[in-house]
């Protein structure tokens, strides 16, 4: 076909070589394909090629009722899918007009916080080894582990979580669970600074990352990018503060940013994000210390599922299971856009209801799809390695990407 | 909310405008507005580029389908301003047999990928896009799967009959 992507160079006077990088390259992490044309090690262009994991979620929410879509969300950004959850509930919430209870927007802070950490970890320790730096990624795994089990006490999974419900959450959390999360803010930021210490003042990493990709502001604004590597570039536009949701106005937290949008800047915002997510935590400990304890989720029968023991027990209960399973409560034929910050930017989720069981039409704003849109023409004229690093600093998940 | 009300939003826009942005309506805070494909790019321009509104930030480029009505496909465009932290979104309706309208990538280069995605799953061309083709499904498929007529599953598939679960 016309368009296709050149794999083969048939000039023979062409002096560039052609790299196909990926579709399946140890480096890229996920399945990113870039045809490059090299000049040495330096790229003269590059044209990216997605899609290889699309799996048609817009297309798949037309057919499944609101609750079923929360694991369509999961496979979104895999590696922060609670944020993805949240961010879907509370679509569906302000769609329905459903007000949730301050404890119940607390504990969803907890998880998503958890969730940021996690996602800027991933993306920050492998940065490190994609600079040579193999320790860090395997020192700071242990937390992502200890994250995923707090997730496993409040919900039972690990990766793809589909965490709460529409309204709250499927059970309250345990006292395991407040253990764990206790244990994880004592021990956390140690290893946290101790992995700081490893890069921020390391002279390779600096000489690897300083100026490499950088972008301005402007370029960064044209090309619609949101989250940790727009901050990177100077600009403070963050979700949670602009149009705070789930409570997050209630909790004092800043907003870093970078100053010239290179791949050390961006490093450097996660980094301090991190900290700011601990703090939020820490803040939300303290909340919900005020709150009933036994809260742990809205007061709406027509939405959220009732217990099981109830369903078999209680003639209410029954009725309730039976319409919510069956898709019969009436909602609004309207529409609704709500954003939430995910660990790549601003997640936004764009429903058409038409008043019936599910979605008329769902469209979810990814972040990496459209960070990830500048990566070949950035690419240009850098060095190979260089591009390498600027792609695992741009965390593009290929979840995200492909939707 | 933001600095700027949508009554002010929507007084500068009509002025400016007439009766060439039409109001939808104002679901959960966030005014939406429709037009014409022959004036989108100016109605875009405007909000981008006004020293007051700064819409400078692109969100989203979508598109829905209604079939059986006249008007069947509509390009729903998503601007934050993040200066007045107020969002607008504008809506076009096109005809289904003359789904063409000018590109937003004169205006932003983010607009790209979004159009290319539009154009993927609903087929709207448009016009003047430097690179339009397909970018998550392959490029040899002949249908637009966003289309309310796309079946989610192929109808001839027999891997889920039922006599193979003994039913």
């Amino acid at each position: 076909m016309q368009n296709h992507p050149v794999y083969t160079d048939n000039d023979p006077q062409n002096e560039l070589s052609t790299l196909n990088l990926g579709p399946t390259h140890p480096a890229t992490h996920g399945v990113f394909q870039n045809v490059l044309q090299l000049d040495g090690e330096r790229i003269v262009s590059g044209v990216s090629t997605i899609g290889y994991i699309h799996r048609a979620f817009e297309k798949i929410a037309e057919h499944r009722p609101f609750y079923q879509i929360t694991p369509l969300t999961d496979r979104l950004n895999y590696c922060s899918s609670p944020i993805n959850n949240m961010g879907w509930h509370m679509t569906v919430e302000k769609l329905l007009g459903i007000e949730t209870p301050k404890r119940v927007d607390y504990l969803r802070v907890i998880i998503m916080e958890l969730a940021r950490i996690s996602d800027h970890l991933i993306c920050n320790s492998v940065l490190a080894v994609d600079t040579g730096a193999a320790t860090g990624f395997f020192y700071v795994m242990e937390y992502r582990e200890a994250i995923y089990e707090i997730y496993e006490e409040v919900c039972g999974s690990r990766l793809t979580t589909n965490i709460g419900r529409i309204g709250g959450f499927e059970r309250n959390f345990n006292q395991i669970a407040f253990r764990k999360l206790r244990k994880f803010l004592k021990e956390y930021p140690i290893v946290l600074k101790e992995f700081e210490n490893l890069t921020k003042r390391n002279r390779i990493f600096i000489d690897r990352t300083r100026d490499v990709a950088a972008v301005t502001a402007e370029d960064a604004l044209n090309y619609s990018w949101s989250g940790p590597i727009l901050r990177a570039t100077g600009v403070d536009y963050d979700v949670r503060a602009m149009e705070p949701y789930s409570s997050y106005e209630d909790f004092e937290f800043e907003v870093p940013v970078g100053s010239n949008g290179d791949v050390y800047n961006r490093y450097l915002v996660r980094n301090e994000e991190m900290w700011q997510s601990l703090r939020l935590i820490e803040q939300a400990l303290v909340k919900l210390e005020k709150e009933p304890s036994d809260i742990f989720h809205a007061d709406v029968p027509d939405f959220y599922l009732p217990p099981k023991e109830d369903v078999y027990n209680n003639m209410e209960a029954l009725i309730y299971h039976f319409k919510i399973v069956m898709g019969e409560i009436p909602t609004p034929n309207t529409e609704v856009y709500h954003a939430v910050e995910g660990g790549n930017g601003e997640l936004g989720f764009y429903l058409v209801n038409d008043g019936g069981r599910s979605p008329y039409r769902l469209h979810f704003r990814r972040p990496s799809f459209i960070n990830y849109q500048m990566y070949a023409d950035m690419s240009r004229g850098m060095l190979l390695s260089d591009a390498i690093i600027n792609m695992s600093s741009l965390n593009v998940i290929a979840g995200e990407l492909d939707a | 909310m933001g600095k700027i009300s949508n009554e002010d939003l929507l007084k500068k826009i009509s002025d400016k405008f007439h009766d060439q942005v039409t109001t939808v309506g104002e679901p959960f805070g966030l005014l939406t507005l429709e037009t014409g494909r022959e004036q989108i790019i100016d109605v875009l321009s405007y909000l981008k580029n006004d020293a007051a509104l700064q819409f400078i930030f692109l969100t989203d480029i979508t598109a829905i389908h209604y079939p059986g009505i006249e008007r069947q496909i509509g390009i729903i465009y998503h601007l934050h301003s993040p200066v007045n932290n107020v969002r607008i979104r504008l809506k076009v309706f096109l005809n289904d047999g003359d789904v063409h309208i000018p590109t937003a990538t004169v205006l932003w280069n983010g607009a790209n990928w979004m159009e290319r995605e539009t154009y993927d799953f609903f087929g709207v061309i448009f016009d003047g896009h430097p690179d339009l083709r397909r970018i998550l499904n392959v490029d040899d498929m002949v249908a637009f799967p966003m289309r309310k007529e796309f079946p989610l599953e192929d109808p001839n598939r027999v891997d889920k009959k039922d006599y193979f679960f003994g039913r």
